[in-house]
């Protein structure tokens, strides 16, 4: 899916045929309901086109209010189309994972110890509770849990990604996901969903954008937005008394254009398109979010916790020192230690070869007759003998065990130093001399302390959450640069944790895979779980990432600030235009009375009808202007507030006001050059 | 202009500033319950006062308490003035015998002293008693303001704590504005006054032969004390019919520059009064900032367009500033700055006559007043407005900064929303709907004095100061009419009340949440930037409704002079 998700460009022919048909099914007054500002522009369009109509018919001049309904009629147009893109965009999505739907019979258990005896039924009616049998070559019908059996599970329908992984019962390995397909062998899986409610079938509801409720955020905008809807319109009703007492009587026409101009119509036609586009930014990240509301919270996020192993550190220790005992040439023991772990195949082993070769240029250069000694539990040693000599590594207490003398105070100090400064040592001897001592040690992956800064610019905390003693995670914890961190942590730990802070008011976000996770994951604002976990753990969180990347936790936070400047640069954007409309529209309509008031026309317009005409159109085409910028959202850089606010301030503040005193003018011109003023 | 112009408007201001900043910290204090200098003459009173009213002030109240009590006392009131000036005739202290007055016009004089208004559809020195003017409309001076300042402490509060549900106690607010803050500066300011030659008397008038031998009769009375609180209190209404035009009210320059200062001092103070209150005195400074600079430009304009004349005068030979309906020993500079900062605090008192200013001059006086009072607004008044502006500014930019926008750690959700919405509501719904139905009935109409676009004006000033609490007006108009007596006082029980509690609702909303920790991600409220975007805000959203109507009125007037049209 992932694939699919990049392929889809901002302009697709194929989205932007349906979804032009679409912003006409929105055109329903009923479905407009929930958008108070489209839905007066709506109203008022209704009313001005029917005005003009009537004109028509009765042979009165009619021109000029229908071309401004057409005009209000445009308005509404491209804000139901603004929303038909971004859904449609979703709906291509969704069309990829509903190919992956399952409508294939599922092999229901009758017995559960009984794997022959099963009985077919439509996957689409499987319950909750029920047992099914999964061999290779079938697809997962429904998500569930592993009850019995090991298997491999192609889940790229669902994650994109196609290496095939293991399922099995128990551990944290047991969820399965509807719409994924068995590679080989076989799994027993008690159905965890309800018909219909599968993670697919939310997944597919999210991205279309049809499970689609309101955020708290949107609702609180969608009230500013009714306030200033009533407050224009009385300024707007009380117009028409205060022009009689003038000498003018205002034609509903110009009223309503004069209405639907100051009404934030930029902000209320792109709302929902930015709610949709930032789930579908998500997505794309290969992030499904449970609502929009999980999506907002992300942005207000300002704890994260992480997981040392995987997120902070590559997770398995890696050579980082050699320190010969004195007598000893630093060369010796990079040869000696090689040697000695040429045939030790695990990471560590294969880690100190690298170091060497990286910093002394050693290639590894075995010996003919060489044999290599594995570890044994025994003498906790392994390494190699070759022509009568033997290279040996292990922990230091058996190294010193072997050497039988008293180690020097110069190897017992740096050994102390490795220990306390979270490193593991081992003791390096060849032929029963004690050579020296490698530093192995958890590696901070690079470039997370410069993200982790980042992070801090934008005002959120990271906290690192290790199962380590103190005095280990206080060592990786200052190398990485995190602002706290929690020590040989237990799940209790994390959720107590998660509570203190939250109680202090902050909003917590966490990422975690196990079912211990769980009420961790419930407990933070904003819970993400991988997808190769548990299902408890995916129950739990309000987002899953199908990548199971838990470095993805900032991506995420990224993506929920994102959403939400997005909203508040456009919403400002709205605002700041009315100034403008009230250049362009006030002389025009007071013309005939006061004469004097094109003074204010400081645009220019050509004429009364030129400059109303013009306002409507460029509030109208304002609205399309701004989709690509609704569907991308603004360019985020991770900085602090204060510089984030001066940046959008002048850009979206600033240019609101600026802007339309040009398009309008520009509009102007264009209607005068076709010979409309 | 001149320099002596720009030095005298700027001495003010920079007085004024001087003395908020220590009178800030110091009304902080004492609406605390703490300790200052008048605690060892004050407590005992204010320890009196309570164990008499049975009040216990540590008693915290909840919004809706605080609300109730608040809206009880000011209904009480009210009653109690319309009965005293009904009755008036009957009542002591009335030597001048003035008969009661009309239902129609109690009704609306003791609404308006009980909203903070002082709009005054009678001439104070022809139609109330001494009686009247000291116990009942000198009183409501000091308790419309004590109203506003506690209302003002109160949401103050709310952003001070996180998690709690009490505002404080209304009547301990109630007690320590008054005795604390409004008592003590009203004694200075009127002994000082007294001193520059306003009386305070309860005779009626003295007699004087005037230079050519005739006998005139000057009205007196107790004028110090009502001139002091009328400006402190932002209240406005003068005790003679001139206002502060008058010679007993305003005898010279330097008692012109004490009433200036005195109408800017507490509304100013209130802003640095936050700062301490939410213990983070930059965010009070930066509310001033705001209040001062939109003043400041307001009050130029002003003073820009009052210098600059008309240019029909011009023609006619008669040159310089426009002087009509000025008092000579004011002068232009002093006249428009008092002008914008009575229209700007919501006092409504006056030096000149601002029917007579010129079109763009009562524009600024217009526009100061539909901002909503904010700047610095009335007692208490201006403070809690301002907030409701600076919540709406910080949810409209504040998404900006990619969180949930918060004001000083608190949340602006969309209750907050809905709460400063309804309470913003009421300006245009009030101002613009009273001015557009007088408009088109003939009552409306047969009020009016002038044709054309000052007619607007003089309507639509009407209930933009009723509205706004403000209480002065563009002489001319008849407001002792059915419409405009009943719907004035409307318009100013709106502006006053139906704006009160959606505040104090709001208070509530967020006393009761968390108060959040401020970090480098969030939306900084200090600062040249947040000064520069509140300012943005209370222009494109409070005042940019009424340009339509403004354009009518005095934008018209102003062109049409400028294209040497009358009407």
């Amino acid at each position: 899916m992932a694939q699919d998700a990049e392929a889809i460009r901002l302009f697709d022919g194929r989205i932007l045929r349906r979804a032009t048909a679409d912003s006409f099914v929105k055109l329903n007054p009923v479905s407009l309901m929930r958008n108070p500002v489209i839905f007066v522009t709506e109203i008022v369009a209704l009313l001005v086109a029917v005005l003009g109509a009537r004109n028509l018919v009765s042979g009165e001049p009619a021109a000029f209010a229908l071309a401004i309904a057409a005009g209000l009629w445009l308005t509404v147009l491209f804000a139901t189309f603004a929303e038909a893109v971004a859904e449609g965009r979703g709906r291509a999505r969704a069309e990829s994972l509903r190919r992956a739907r399952s409508d294939a019979m599922a092999k229901v258990l009758l017995r559960p110890d009984d794997r022959a005896l099963f009985k077919p039924t439509p996957a689409s009616t499987l319950e909750r509770g029920e047992l099914v049998l999964v061999e290779a070559g079938d697809l997962i019908p429904s998500d569930g849990e592993v009850v019995e059996g090991v298997a491999s599970v192609n889940e790229s329908a669902v994650t994109g990604e196609s290496a095939p992984v293991i399922r099995e019962a128990g551990g944290d390995r047991s969820a399965v996901t509807g719409g994924t397909l068995v590679v080989s062998d076989w799994l027993v899986v008690r159905i965890t969903a309800e018909p219909g409610s599968t993670f697919l079938d939310r997944m597919i509801g999210l991205v279309e954008g049809a499970s689609r409720r309101k955020t708290p955020n949107e609702i609180a905008l969608d009230i500013l937005l009714a306030g200033l809807t009533i407050i224009f319109l009385i300024a707007v009703v009380t117009l028409v008394g205060l022009a009689r007492y003038s000498g003018t009587v205002l034609g509903v026409p110009v009223l309503c254009a004069l209405l639907v101009t100051l009404i934030p119509t930029t902000i209320g036609g792109l709302l929902s398109a930015i709610g949709i586009a930032g789930m579908d930014r998500l997505v794309r990240f290969n992030v499904v979010a449970t609502s929009g509301r999980a999506v907002e919270a992300a942005g207000d996020v300002d704890t994260l916790l992480l997981d040392k192993t995987g997120t902070i550190t590559f997770g398995n220790r890696m050579a980082a020192g050699l320190y010969p005992v004195p007598g000893i040439e630093e060369r010796s023991l990079a040869e000696a230690a090689v040697l000695a772990s040429l045939g030790d195949g695990t990471p560590e082993g294969r880690s100190i070869l690298a170091y060497v070769r990286d910093r002394h240029g050693i290639a590894p250069d075995e010996p003919d007759d060489a044999r290599t000694v594995p570890f044994s539990a025994n003498t906790r040693l392994s390494g190699l003998d070759a022509g009568g000599r033997a290279w040996r590594k292990g922990a230091v207490d058996s190294v010193l065990a072997l050497t039988g003398g008293a180690a020097p105070a110069a190897f017992t100090a740096a050994a102390d130093r490795i220990a306390r400064s979270g490193g593991t040592p081992l003791a390096v001897a060849v032929d029963g001399q004690l050579f020296g001592a490698i530093e192995l040690k958890d590696i901070v992956k690079p470039g997370i302390r410069e993200r982790f800064a980042a992070l801090r610019r934008m005002g959120i905390r990271t906290v690192m959450i290790t199962g380590d003693n103190p005095v280990t995670a206080a060592a990786i914890a200052s190398e990485a640069g995190v602002d706290d961190f929690l020590a040989q942590a237990t799940p209790q730990d994390k959720l107590g944790y998660i509570r203190r802070v939250q109680a202090e008011g902050r909003l917590v976000a966490m990422c975690g895979d196990g079912t211990n996770d769980a009420p961790a994951l419930a407990q933070a604002d904003v819970g993400v779980a991988m997808q190769s976990g548990t299902q408890a753990a995916r129950e739990a969180g309000n987002m899953v990432d199908l990548d199971s990347d838990p470095t993805k936790l900032i991506e995420v936070a990224e993506i929920g600030k994102q959403l939400l400047i997005t909203r508040g640069s456009l919403t400002t954007f709205s605002i700041a235009n009315d100034v403008s409309k009230y250049f362009a529209i006030l002389p025009a309509i007071f013309v005939a009375t006061y004469p004097e008031l094109q003074a204010l026309n400081v645009m220019h317009l050509t004429s009364p009808q030129s400059a109303i005409l013009s306002a409507v159109i460029f509030n109208a085409f304002i609205i399309v202007a701004l989709v690509p910028l609704a569907l991308r959202g603004v360019r985020f850089a991770p900085m602090g507030a204060a510089q984030l606010l001066r940046r959008n301030l002048l850009i979206y503040g600033l240019g609101g006001l600026v802007a339309p005193f040009a398009g309008i003018k520009l509009i102007d011109v264009i209607l005068t050059a076709l010979g409309f003023a | 202009m001149t320099m002596i112009g720009w030095g005298q408007s700027l001495l003010t201001l920079t007085l004024v500033f001087a003395c908020a900043f220590p009178l800030g910290r110091y009304v902080a204090r004492v609406m605390s319950g703490d300790r200052s200098v008048l605690s060892p003459v004050l407590r005992p009173v204010e320890h009196g006062l309570y164990v008499l009213a049975g009040v216990n002030p540590t008693r915290g109240m909840g919004w809706r308490g605080y609300a109730l009590a608040l809206l009880m006392l000011n209904a009480a009131h009210f009653l109690l003035l319309y009965a005293m000036l009904r009755l008036q005739y009957w009542l002591p202290f009335n030597p001048q015998g003035f008969a009661g007055m009309s239902p129609r016009l109690a009704l609306n004089t003791a609404m308006s002293f009980v909203t903070n208004t002082n709009w005054q559809a009678y001439a104070g020195e022809s139609a109330a008693s001494n009686g009247a003017q000291m116990f009942g409309l000198t009183v409501h001076n000091f308790l419309s303001a004590a109203t506003g300042i506690a209302a003002a402490a109160a949401i103050s509060r709310a952003f001070a704590a996180g998690n709690v549900q009490a505002l404080g106690n209304f009547w301990a607010d109630l007690v320590r504005a008054t005795l604390y803050i409004l008592l003590p500066l009203t004694l200075v300011v009127s002994v000082a006054l007294l001193a520059m030659g306003v009386p305070e008397t309860l005779a009626a008038s003295a007699e004087a032969t005037t230079l050519e031998g005739a006998k005139q009769v000057i009205a007196l009375g107790p004028v110090a004390f009502q001139e002091a609180i009328k400006l402190l209190g932002t209240n406005g209404g003068g005790f003679f019919n001139a206002n502060s035009a008058h010679p007993f009210e305003n005898p010279t320059a330097l008692s012109n520059l004490l009433e200036n200062l005195s109408l800017l001092l507490i509304p100013f103070s209130l802003a640095i009064a936050f700062g301490h209150w939410v213990n983070d005195r930059k965010q009070g400074v930066a509310l001033l900032c705001v209040m001062a600079l939109l003043l400041l430009a307001f009050a130029s304009a002003a003073y820009a367009a009052e210098a600059a004349g008309n240019p029909l005068l011009h023609a006619l030979g008669v040159a310089g500033g426009n002087m009509e309906g000025k008092e000579v020993r004011f002068g232009i500079a002093a006249s428009s700055l008092f002008a914008a900062s009575t229209t700007a605090t919501s006092t409504g008192a006056v030096i000149a006559m601002h029917d007579s200013l010129t079109p763009l001059g009562g524009l600024v006086c217009l526009f100061l007043m539909q901002l909503g009072e904010v700047v610095p607004g009335g007692d208490g008044s201006g403070l809690y407005g301002m907030l409701v502006f600076a919540l709406l500014a910080v949810f409209v930019a504040g998404l900006m900064v990619g969180r949930t926008p918060e004001y000083l750690g608190k949340k602006v959700q969309a209750r907050e929303v809905k709460l400063a919405m309804l309470a913003v509501l009421v300006l245009p719904l009030s101002i613009l709907g009273g001015t557009a139905i007088s408009l088109v009935t003939a009552s409306g109409l047969g009020s009016l004095s002038n044709a054309g676009p000052h007619g607007l004006s003089q309507m639509l000033y009407a209930w933009t100061s009723a509205t706004a609490n403000n209480g002065s007006a563009f002489a001319g108009l008849s407001a002792d009419t059915d419409l405009l007596d009943y719907g004035l006082a409307l318009a100013m029980f709106l502006g006053r009340f139906a704006f009160l509690v959606p505040v104090l609702a709001l208070a509530g909303s967020l006393a009761a949440k968390p108060k959040l920790p401020t970090g480098a991600g969030t939306f900084p409220t200090h600062g040249p930037l947040f000064v520069g975007l509140l300012i943005g805000v209370i222009l494109i959203l409070g005042g940019l409704q009424f340009l339509p109507a403004l354009s009518l009125g005095p934008i018209a007037e102003h062109f049409a002079m400028l294209a040497g049209k009358t009407f």
